[in-house]
C-alpha cells in the first residue's frame, strides 16, 4: 500500500527514492512518472512565492531569489489552501539565512510584499462619514474613537523601506538614502499602495488600533513624539480612506 | 449586495470560460459565446476587495460555476472543517450554478500541495471519498460534481476501473461529474489505454458539465509519451475530436475551456470557446 | 496643555486636514477600479492562486546556492546593518488581524 504519507514525503524531498507500489504503463515502474507530481508541487510553490513577493524579488534578483525559493518551499509548504496568503513565515525565513545576511532590509522588503496582499483582500468598507465628523463640538471629537480599515496596515522599519520600494517599482525614483522610514498600506478603493508616513503617525495610529479615543491617542503619541504632527497624520489618514465608518461597516 | 448574485441557477449547455481577472474588460465588451465562467473557488475566499466585487459584477451577466481546488476529497484524513465552512460561505453569497471539485487530494495533515494528488481505487478509498462527497454535499445543501483526475502513473493497489469508481460514487452519493476529455486523453495516452473505450464505460449520464484544455508533451524513463496537464496551451484536435464522440452520446453539456498557465489575450481564449461552439451546435 | 487647549488642537488639527486632504476615490470611479487598468500592473498585489494544472517545467534539484550579484541590491548602495536607533519598535505594530 501506498499512502498519502509516503507520497507525500518523497514530493517534497528529491533525495528520496520514488514511493513503492506506483507504475507507469504496462506495469513498469513509475519513476520519471511520480515526478511529475513532485515538480508539479514544488514549480507551482515557487511560481507562488515569486507572484507573491515582486519587491523581495527584484530587490534579491531573480537568480537569487528562484534558487531561494525551493529551499522555503521544502521547508514550509502552505498550511491553508488559501494560496493568497502564502509566505508567512518567509520574512523570519530570509532573517535567517546566512547568503542574505548583508541584505539587512531584505525582510523588511517580504514584510512590504505580504502587507500590499494582505491589504488587497481585506474586507471592504463603508466611507468615513468626514462632513458629520467635522461638525462635533471640539470635546466629542477628542473622545470619538476612529475604526481603522481593515484593508490598512504599517510596518515600521529601521530601513528607507518607502525608498526602497519606490526606488524599485516606480520608474524614476532617487535612491534610497540610509533613514529609519515608517510606511503604511492603505487601500482607498482595490489597490493598496505604500504610503510614506511622518514622524509619530505611526504610533498615533497604533494608538487608535488599541482603542483610545483620538484625544488620547493624541496625548500619548505626543508624550512619545514631541514634534508629531496631528494635522498632517490627519491629512493622509483622510486622504486615503485609512478610518472607516463607525455604523457597522460593509462586508461583502 | 447579495441579491443581484447567483441569478442563474443552472450552468446552460454551451460554452464556459474558466476566468482570469486580466480579462475582466474583454470578457464583458466581446464575450463571444461565453455564457457562464468557472472560477477557483480559493481565489475568491478573501474578505473583499477585487476578486469578490468583480465576482459579483460578472455575476449579474454571466452564470456562475465555482470549481474547488483545495478541499482533497481523496485525502485519507477528514475534511478540513474550517475549510469546507469557508465554501459553504462563499456558496451562499455567490449562489453558483454549479459546484464541483476533483477526485483528488491536496491536504496531508496541516499542510497544502497546491497539486492534485492521485488515489489508489479500492474498496476503502470508495467509502472515504463517498463520505466526504456525502459531507460536503449535506453542508452546502446542494448536488457537486466530481472531475475525473489527469494520471500519470496507477496503484499497484487498485483494484477498481476509474470508470467503475466513479459510477460507484454516484450511485452511492447521488452526485453528479465533471467529465474532462482533456484529462481523458491525458491519461489513455500515458496509461497505454483507449480514450474511447473510458468514454464507453463512463456513467454519461451523470454529467453536468465538460472540460477542454490544453497539455503538453514529455516523455517517461522508457520514452514513451507521457502527457502533462499544463492547461498552457489549445485544445488539441484529438481532443475536440473526444469532445465530439462525447456530446453525439450526451447531447449539448455545458463546456469549459480552461487555460491557466502562460494565460493568452482574450481574443485567443475566445477562439477556443467559439470552437466549442461548434463542437456544441454539430 | 490643559483639555481645553487640547481639544482646540485637535479641532484645529481636524479643520486644517479637511481642508488639506484629497478625497480617496469614491463610488464614481468604481467601474474602472472593477478592471485591471493598466494592463494588469495595477493587480500584481494579488497575489498567487490554486492551480488544477500541472507543469512541464523541471524545477530546482539541490538546496546548494550562492548569491550572485543581481537585482537591485547592488545599486542601491545601503549600509549592511541599520543602527536600530533612529527608530525602534514592532516592525508589525499593526500587521496582525484589526477590528473590521
Amino acid at each position: 500500500m501506498t499512502d498519502q504519507s509516503t507520497f507525500r514525503d518523497a514530493l517534497l524531498d528529491p533525495s528520496k527514492p520514488v514511493p513503492e507500489g506506483l507504475l507507469g504503463a504496462a506495469h513498469a515502474p513509475a519513476g520519471k512518472r511520480y515526478s511529475v507530481y513532485r515538480n508539479n508541487v514544488t514549480h507551482s510553490l515557487i511560481s507562488a512565492l515569486q507572484t507573491a513577493f515582486p519587491l523581495t524579488r527584484k530587490v534579491l534578483g531573480g537568480q537569487n531569489f528562484d534558487t531561494l525559493a525551493p529551499i522555503y518551499v521544502r521547508a514550509h509548504p502552505p498550511t491553508s489552501p488559501l494560496m493568497m496568503y502564502y509566505g508567512a513565515e518567509f520574512p523570519a525565513f530570509l532573517e535567517t539565512l546566512p547568503e542574505v545576511s548583508k541584505l539587512g532590509y531584505l525582510p523588511d522588503c517580504a514584510r512590504l510584499d505580504a502587507a500590499m496582499r494582505a491589504s488587497y483582500h481585506a474586507a471592504n468598507t463603508r466611507p468615513f462619514d468626514l462632513e458629520g465628523f467635522q461638525q462635533l463640538p471640539p470635546e466629542q471629537m477628542m473622545a470619538q474613537g476612529l475604526h481603522i480599515a481593515p484593508s490598512v496596515r504599517i510596518l515600521r522599519s529601521v530601513w528607507p523601506l518607502f525608498d526602497i520600494w519606490r526606488f524599485n517599482m516606480v520608474q524614476g525614483s532617487a535612491k534610497p538614502v540610509m533613514q529609519a522610514q515608517d510606511v503604511m498600506i492603505c487601500r482607498p478603493e482595490f489597490d493598496p499602495e505604500p504610503v510614506l508616513l511622518p514622524l509619530g503617525a505611526a504610533q498615533w495610529l497604533d494608538h487608535l488600533v488599541q482603542g483610545k479615543s483620538l484625544g488620547e491617542a493624541f496625548e500619548a503619541t505626543l508624550e512619545e513624539t514631541p514634534e508629531f504632527d496631528l494635522a498632517a497624520s490627519l491629512t493622509i489618514a483622510f486622504s486615503h480612506g485609512v478610518f472607516h465608518g463607525t455604523d457597522g461597516g460593509q462586508h461583502v | 449586495m447579495l441579491d443581484s448574485a447567483g441569478r442563474f441557477d443552472r450552468l446552460p449547455a454551451s460554452p464556459g470560460v474558466g476566468y482570469k481577472p486580466q480579462h475582466f474588460t474583454d470578457l464583458q465588451r466581446d464575450p463571444g459565446p461565453v455564457e457562464w465562467i468557472e472560477v477557483h473557488a480559493e481565489n475568491y475566499m478573501g474578505d473583499g476587495g477585487r476578486p469578490l466585487a468583480q465576482l459579483l459584477a460578472l455575476s449579474e451577466r454571466f452564470a456562475l460555476s465555482v470549481h474547488g481546488v483545495g478541499l482533497s476529497i481523496g485525502g485519507e484524513t477528514p475534511l478540513d472543517r474550517d475549510h469546507l465552512t469557508r465554501l459553504k460561505k462563499l456558496c451562499d453569497w455567490a449562489q453558483p450554478a454549479s459546484f464541483s471539485e476533483h477526485l483528488a487530494w491536496s491536504t496531508h495533515g496541516a499542510e497544502f500541495l497546491n497539486d492534485l494528488l492521485p488515489l489508489p481505487y479500492t474498496e476503502t478509498t470508495l467509502s472515504r471519498v463517498a463520505s466526504h462527497i456525502g459531507q460536503v454535499q449535506e453542508t452546502l445543501g446542494r448536488q457537486m460534481l466530481l472531475e475525473n483526475p489527469s494520471s500519470y502513473l496507477v496503484f499497484a493497489e487498485s483494484t477498481l476501473s476509474e470508470t467503475d469508481f466513479l459510477a460507484e460514487l454516484v450511485h452511492r452519493t447521488g452526485c453528479g461529474l465533471l467529465l474532462d476529455v482533456n484529462n481523458v486523453f491525458i491519461s489513455a495516452t500515458n496509461l497505454g489505454l483507449s480514450a474511447q473505450d473510458y468514454i464507453d464505460a463512463y456513467p454519461l449520464a451523470h454529467v453536468g458539465e465538460i472540460h477542454v484544455g490544453g497539455h503538453d508533451e514529455d516523455t517517461d524513463d522508457a520514452g514513451a509519451l507521457l502527457l502533462i496537464d499544463s492547461h498552457g496551451k489549445p485544445v488539441i484536435d484529438p481532443v475536440w475530436a473526444l469532445l465530439d464522440y462525447c456530446l453525439a452520446k450526451t447531447g449539448p453539456k455545458p463546456v469549459l475551456a480552461e487555460w491557466d498557465n502562460d494565460v493568452p489575450d482574450w481574443p485567443t481564449l475566445r477562439a477556443e470557446t467559439v470552437r466549442a461552439a461548434k463542437a456544441l451546435a454539430a | 496643555m490643559s483639555n481645553t487647549l487640547k481639544s482646540l488642537a485637535v479641532a484645529g488639527a481636524v479643520a486644517a486636514a479637511m481642508v488639506a486632504h484629497t478625497a480617496p476615490a469614491n463610488a464614481a470611479s468604481k467601474e474602472k477600479c472593477y478592471g485591471v487598468s493598466l494592463a494588469g500592473a495595477n493587480d500584481c498585489a494579488a497575489g498567487p492562486g490554486t492551480t488544477c494544472a500541472g507543469t512541464s517545467v523541471t524545477d530546482y534539484q539541490g538546496n546548494a546556492w550562492k548569491l550572485v550579484d543581481a537585482g537591485t541590491c547592488a545599486s542601491m548602495e545601503l549600509p549592511e546593518m541599520a543602527d536600530g536607533k533612529a527608530r525602534t519598535g514592532s516592525l508589525e505594530a499593526l500587521d496582525r488581524d484589526l477590528p473590521a
